[in-house]
């Protein structure tokens, strides 16, 4: 692993660590409001200030962290799961069964997002998870696409006919052969999904349908601030600049990541 | 002065060198040979002469052109001197064309771009060139696109479009490669035409064209030039190492020492076998026709013809990879005891693999009842015997050079000691001593363990040098098959007399540039009636497209042609 990678994944460590710790150990509450003390500046109490409310931005940007990682680990999660197993099952095996598989990705594909969110909505209970769900349903989408296309190019590769005429099982010539193949692509891929995962939930918080007040993500926190950007420009730069850090983080330690599982970089 | 005068010439890549203090002269009319292995650089010269090599390149000393300095020359005057002084056609002429223009659009841009002609004046321009490069029909063509084509017919644009500028020297970088035999001997031919309005810088690992075409013969090991001199004295008096393992390791078709006759049981057999394949949306294509083999204990059968005589299709069938149509197939042993050898020896191994783990993968599948231990001893065990060590084991595909690769393909191969070995292709993509090597291997495992080898291939100097019996395929129904000596002294039928007839020997003495088999092979879609062979054929009369002509027994072959006899064509020919 080289170093940028390390560095990226020592920095992540830490915010996480601290997104964790933070709000545990500060003095303040995310949802104490302080009408006395609003848009404050950046002091020894309230490390990054307080918002229009009074609230302190250190646990509230912290929350936000905390919302941010969970939704980029979960997304990331079950799209490489399920989007790679579909995906290159699909693509090997081929001809009808390839057909369906990905007419019912089509058919995900056209429904409208947001009534797709709302309708969840509606059945379930307006719930902090279903965020993941939603974000989730939509990436592996893309991911199961990708992988079947890099699939059907792969198993008319001759090593996998190799292992075909070698009577290798279905099941084994994916998860052997096909799958570690993939790797590079997918990694890619993840790193793209983080960030696109992050800014959804950015957006659905601002739609109201995210997280809710007094709950809070970056991208919320981004939202409010842009407000006050010229009279309180903290409330804006800083949840934007660790938004900014992290994805970051995540693109570097792809492209790692990418060349690290990449056997033809190895010597 | 020369026409073209490359003084110590050197091309680095971040301190790596790839060409070192290359100098040599081209005269105005001279056709000079370039010839090595891969990764020689051969290339790498003709772009520096170009300056195509890409800005991060590290280029030394100097290439006069006509007077002028072209090593850090500007754009500018590089366009002058390119195309239009100097041209160069590619290895692979289906990637030189834009599949998005039609074919004389390309052409005529040539024209445009260099200001020699416009409008009506370019389009007649080219539809002459492509008359005079030997393209039937070039009304027609001007308007094809470049799909259309056959890979013959897209090399004579390639060349057509490097004559149009009427350059001084042409360099053709390796430019029969992914032709065809017959197909590069029509290629060459016409290069020999045009050598009295051009020099000609000739790059190839075949020292057999470069005997028969260059009247000077450049030798080049990694990135320096060992040897230069007259074809002649560099063919038979060669000064350096490298030259005399080049030439020891080039297989010719005249080659004394061949092997001889296997009389043992036949292991495998195939009667009457069909194949055809229906492809979404389109007619079925019937690919093998009533073909008929047998496969003896130990023997080496060749299946030899050019691309699309549906030799690999047939021997696909036979593994089941593809179902047949029709016919009987017995083999004596499990489908384990058939195994196969891809041409792409580094393309055959799964890049995220190790090698132990690769040869490894046929036992795991196989041979349930080994242990952990067991399968590694056999692992190390068939590695040493296709010569390769221990340490492999832990290697990647992507650290081992092609000769390796291809050791460890067929490594996995014999993992299970199976009875017959297929080997599409198995040498093709490999250099001349490698390609010496990994025959001398298969030879060895054939007499150490009585291995039978079905061995397609196109070339026929490797044909020659491994085989006990061979089959001439065409258009999917085998023509002519013979033992080795028969087949190559005594041929029957005219396709394998033309095959023959088209392969270069790396031989000045011989002085014989191949002989042209006219057209192409036909489409399968559209076979001609009767013998199918018979639109090309010299020897052709009436009768031959009348029926498909039966398999006959002359002298110790068997062909499939109506005019075969006992005496040779020069006899059947007195008496047209």
């Amino acid at each position: 692993m080289n170093r940028t990678v390390k560095t990226c994944g020592a920095m992540l460590l830490l915010i996480a660590a601290t997104a964790i710790v933070g709000p545990w150990a500060s003095q303040h509450d995310y949802f104490a409001t302080d009408l006395g003390n609003v848009l404050a500046g950046p002091d020894a109490s309230h490390l990054f200030g307080t918002d229009d409310l009074g609230r302190d931005l250190f646990v509230r940007t912290m929350l936000g962290v905390r919302v941010t990682l969970v939704v980029a680990i979960v997304a990331s999660a079950v799209s490489l799961v399920i989007g790679v197993l579909y995906g290159a099952f699909a693509g090997y095996v081929g001809g009808r069964i390839d057909a369906v598989m990905m007419r019912f990705v089509d058919t995900l594909y056209a429904m409208p997002f947001i009534f797709f969110v709302i309708l969840l909505m509606v059945v379930f209970e307006q719930n902090f998870l279903l965020i993941f769900v939603a974000i989730g349903a939509v990436n592996w989408l893309d991911m199961a696409r990708i992988v079947r296309g890099q699939t059907l190019s792969l198993k008319e590769r001759p090593f996998v006919e190799a292992a075909r005429l070698n009577g290798v099982s279905t099941p084994g010539i994916i998860l052997r052969h096909i799958a570690p193949n993939l790797i590079g692509v997918v990694v890619v891929y993840v790193t793209l999904t983080i960030p696109q995962a992050i800014l959804v939930e950015s957006f659905l918080s601002f739609l109201g349908l995210g997280i809710q007040e007094p709950r809070t993500s970056l991208g919320s926190l981004v939202e409010a601030g842009v407000d006050h950007m010229e009279s309180a420009s903290w409330l804006l730069l800083i949840p934007a600049a660790l938004l900014a850090v992290i994805l970051l983080c995540f693109n570097f330690i792809g492209d790692g990541l990418r060349d690290f599982f990449d056997a033809r970089s190895r010597l | 002065m020369s026409l073209l005068e490359i003084n110590g010439l050197g091309v680095s890549y971040s301190g790596k060198r790839v060409l070192d203090d290359v100098s040599f002269n081209l005269d105005s009319g001279e056709a000079i040979g370039i010839v090595g292995e891969s990764g020689s650089g051969k290339t790498q010269t003709a772009l520096a002469i170009l300056g195509l090599l890409p800005g991060y390149a590290k280029v030394q000393g100097s290439i006069v052109f006509d007077g002028r300095e072209l090593v850090g020359a500007d754009d500018d005057a590089l366009d002058r001197v390119r195309a239009r002084r100097i041209a160069m056609i590619f290895q692979d002429p289906t990637l030189a064309l834009n599949p998005y223009l039609r074919i004389g659009e390309q052409l005529r841009r040539v024209l445009i771009a260099h200001g020699v002609a416009t409008g009506k004046a370019a389009d007649e321009r080219v539809i002459e060139m492509l008359g005079r490069v030997g393209l039937p029909d070039p009304d027609r063509q001007f308007r094809a696109w470049p799909h259309r084509l056959s890979g013959g017919m897209r090399q004579r644009v390639m060349i057509a479009s490097a004559l149009l500028a009427e350059p001084d020297v042409l360099i053709a970088d390796e430019p029969t490669t992914a032709l065809d035999v017959t197909v590069q001997a029509q290629i060459l031919e016409l290069l020999d035409e045009l050598r009295e309005e051009m020099s000609l810088l000739m790059i190839t690992h075949d020292l057999g064209i470069v005997a028969g075409f260059c009247e000077r013969t450049l030798v080049l090991e990694n990135g320096s030039l060992v040897e230069q001199g007259s074809t002649l004295s560099v063919f038979s008096a060669p000064a350096h190492d490298h030259t005399r393992n080049l030439l020891r390791s080039a297989l010719r078709i005249d080659s004394p020492d061949v092997p001889g006759n296997v009389d043992t049981r036949p292991v495998l057999s195939a009667d009457a076998i069909d194949v055809s394949y229906e492809l979404p949306g389109r007619r079925e294509i019937h690919v093998v026709h009533d073909v008929e083999l047998t496969v003896r204990e130990g023997e080496t059968l060749a299946i030899v013809g050019e691309s699309g005589s549906g030799k690999t299709t047939l021997v696909r069938a036979m593994l089941g990879l593809v179902p047949m149509r029709a016919g009987e197939f017995v083999f004596d042993g499990e489908r384990r005891d058939l195994q196969l050898v891809f041409q792409d020896p580094v393309g055959s191994l799964n890049p995220q693999m190790r090698v132990g783990n690769i040869v490894a993968e046929p036992l795991h599948v196989h041979a349930i009842d080994m242990g952990r231990r067991e399968i590694r001893e056999r692992v190390i065990e068939i590695l040493e015997q296709v010569g390769l060590g221990k340490e492999f084991l832990q290697r990647y595909p992507h650290e081992l050079s092609g000769g390796q690769a291809q050791r460890v393909a067929i490594a996995r191969a014999l993992v299970l000691k199976p009875k017959v070995l297929v080997c599409d292709e198995a040498v093709a993509a490999l250099d001349g001593s490698v390609r010496r090597q990994i025959l001398e291997l298969l030879g060895r495992l054939q007499a150490e363990t009585g291995l039978s080898l079905i061995f397609i291939s196109h070339d026929l100097a490797v044909v020659r040098s491994i085989s006990h019996r061979i089959i001439v395929m065409y258009l999917g129904r085998i023509v002519e098959m013979a033992d080795n000596e028969t087949l190559f002294r005594e041929p029957r039928h005219p396709y394998t007399q033309a095959l023959l007839d088209a392969v270069p020997i790396p031989d000045p003495k011989t002085a014989r540039l191949p002989k042209a088999l006219r057209g192409e092979i036909p489409s399968p879609y559209a076979p001609p009636p009767g013998c199918v062979f018979n639109p090309r054929c010299r020897h052709r009369i009436d009768e031959c497209s009348m029926a498909i002509p039966p398999t006959r027994v002359v002298g110790r072959s068997r062909v499939a042609c109506v005019r075969a006899t006992d005496q040779g064509w020069e006899a059947a020919s007195g008496r047209r």
